[in-house]
């Protein structure tokens, strides 16, 4: 690694001026995409700053509507949470299954979405529960939020502070895992609303990153069950594929996950 | 450079360190510790996996400064003297380890997950909690084996006729 500089901020504040006053500085939160990254001198920052020792982004908070939960709470705060647990067990499993138990230790949810993995698991769940995410500055609706792979709408030095999910009647996510990494090769998050309308958001496949599978969500909106999945279907151009798997067999797997998950709510 | 100051195994230890040492690099080259294995740079193999404030982490995916006030445990810090853990007994009991590279991340995550899941501790458990811990000789059987020999002395749980031999629980 490079030379760097250590930021140990208390609050949002300093760590948004500490990021203003590097030449290069980076956020370093769990530290688990990033220091590999910066181990293979893929990324080289001048500063970073420490994120985990700011109470304003840590804890858990619930309402009737939507589940908050802070920027540098870690994958394993997540799935151990009872008030997860309780309005939203689809999440707490998705947090139970990133990755081992020692990334789950030190990953974060800011993290995650900030890093936009094309295969990673919480912008599958930030999609389908329609997430807004708080930074700094503004709020960003999960829709407008994930633009590419590894790319999002955060501007320089923005600060992801924390996360609404908001609270579906049902809501599964059926992921496989590649054998190695554990990453995702196809994950299907399902939600259904009181109205009956259903979401859909597909993560590990696509070229772009994360996606809202529109079809299946227009299936399952007028027909509630694992059938209505049947005829849907998938453009296998939009699709990665490389050594893990080709489109082809992505685009199956894609189906075969939101049937998995559908199994789990009917 | 930096000042750091944390506890490791019940001792403080304080060092200037550059931001960019690796809590592992500082583990092994300025504590000289070297219990703690280096096998891969992809954060995958956990042979580098400590007690972090009480968490099992892969110490070659943290900065030493990020530790600086935590509380570390490594390999050297688990027996009591002369009287292993009794993860440790239990692995030397049940051929737990063959070259023994992976061993001291094996316990440091066994460890970890025994005072997670307690007697709820399972097979099952024991293998999906083990992804992030790569073992090339020993196919694991008796890794597991080991782990859940630990587990039911620990939480007084033994339903099986295969108990440690070890005295130091
Ligand atoms: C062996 C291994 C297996 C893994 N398996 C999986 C898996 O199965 N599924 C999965 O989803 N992920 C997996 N991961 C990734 C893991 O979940 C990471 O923890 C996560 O992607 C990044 O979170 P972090 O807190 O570690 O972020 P860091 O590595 O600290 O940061 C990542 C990026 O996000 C930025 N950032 C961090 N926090 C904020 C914030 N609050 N605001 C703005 N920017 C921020 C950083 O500047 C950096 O660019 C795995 C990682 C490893 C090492
Ligand atoms: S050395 Fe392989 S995970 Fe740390
Ligand atoms: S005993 Fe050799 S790597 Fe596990």
């Amino acid at each position: 690694m490079f030379h760097l500089t250590y930021h140990r901020p208390t609050s949002v504040e300093d760590a948004v001026h500490f990021f203003t006053n590097g030449a290069d500085a980076k956020f370093l939160a769990g530290g688990q995409t990033l220091l590999p990254t910066m181990k293979q001198r893929l990324a080289a920052p001048s500063d970073v700053i420490d994120l985990r020792h700011i109470s304003a982004l840590m804890g858990i908070g619930s309402t009737e509507e939507q589940l908050t939960i802070g920027a540098a709470v870690t994958h394993a705060e997540v799935a151990a949470s009872q008030q997860v647990k309780q309005t939203l067990p689809a999440l707490a499993e998705l947090a139970a299954h990133i990755g081992d138990p020692h990334v789950r230790h030190m990953g974060t949810l800011g993290g995650s979405i900030a890093n936009n993995d094309p295969a990673a698991d919480y912008p599958a769940a930030a999609l389908a529960l329609a997430a807004t995410i708080h930074t700094n500055s503004r709020t960003i609706a999960a829709e407008d939020f994930f633009t590419g792979l590894f790319e999002t709408d955060l501007q320089e030095g923005e600060l992801i502070t924390k996360v609404d999910f908001k609270i579906p009647t049902k809501a599964a996510y059926a992921k496989f895992a590649n054998p190695a990494s554990r990453y995702a090769m196809a994950g299907v998050f399902v939600a259904r609303y009181a109205d009956e309308h259903v979401i859909v958001a597909v993560t590990g496949a696509g070229s772009d990153g994360v996606f809202r599978h529109r079809d299946m969500e227009a299936a399952l909106s007028d027909d509630w069950s694992v059938e209505a999945l049947t005829p849907t279907s998938m453009n296998e151009s939009d699709l990665l594929s490389d050594i893990h798997g080709s489109a082809a067999y992505r685009a199956n797997l894609v189906k075969v996950m939101a049937q998995k998950a559908m199994k789990t709510m009917i | 450079m930096n000042e750091i100051s944390m506890t490791v195994n019940g001792e403080t230890v304080s060092h200037t360190v550059e931001a960019r040492t690796l809590l592992v690099t500082y583990i092994r080259d300025h504590l000289k510790l070297t219990g703690t294995h280096i096998g891969c740079d992809t954060s995958q193999c956990g042979a580098c996996v400590i007690n972090f404030n009480g968490k099992a982490v892969k110490s070659c995916t943290m900065l030493a400064v990020q530790a600086d006030g935590a509380e570390i445990t490594t390999i050297e810090g688990i027996a009591a003297g002369d009287q292993l853990h009794p993860v440790q007994a239990a692995f030397k009991e049940h051929h737990g380890l063959q070259c023994g590279f992976c061993t001291p991340g094996m316990i440091i995550a066994a460890v970890d997950m025994i005072n997670r899941y307690g007697n709820t501790l399972d097979e099952a458990t024991i293998r999906s909690e083990l992804e992030g811990n790569i073992c090339r000789c020993t196919g694991y059987q008796n890794i597991v084996k080991s782990i859940k020999a630990a587990a039911d002395e620990m939480t007084g749980s033994s339903m099986s006729d295969q108990s440690s031999t070890s005295s130091a629980s």
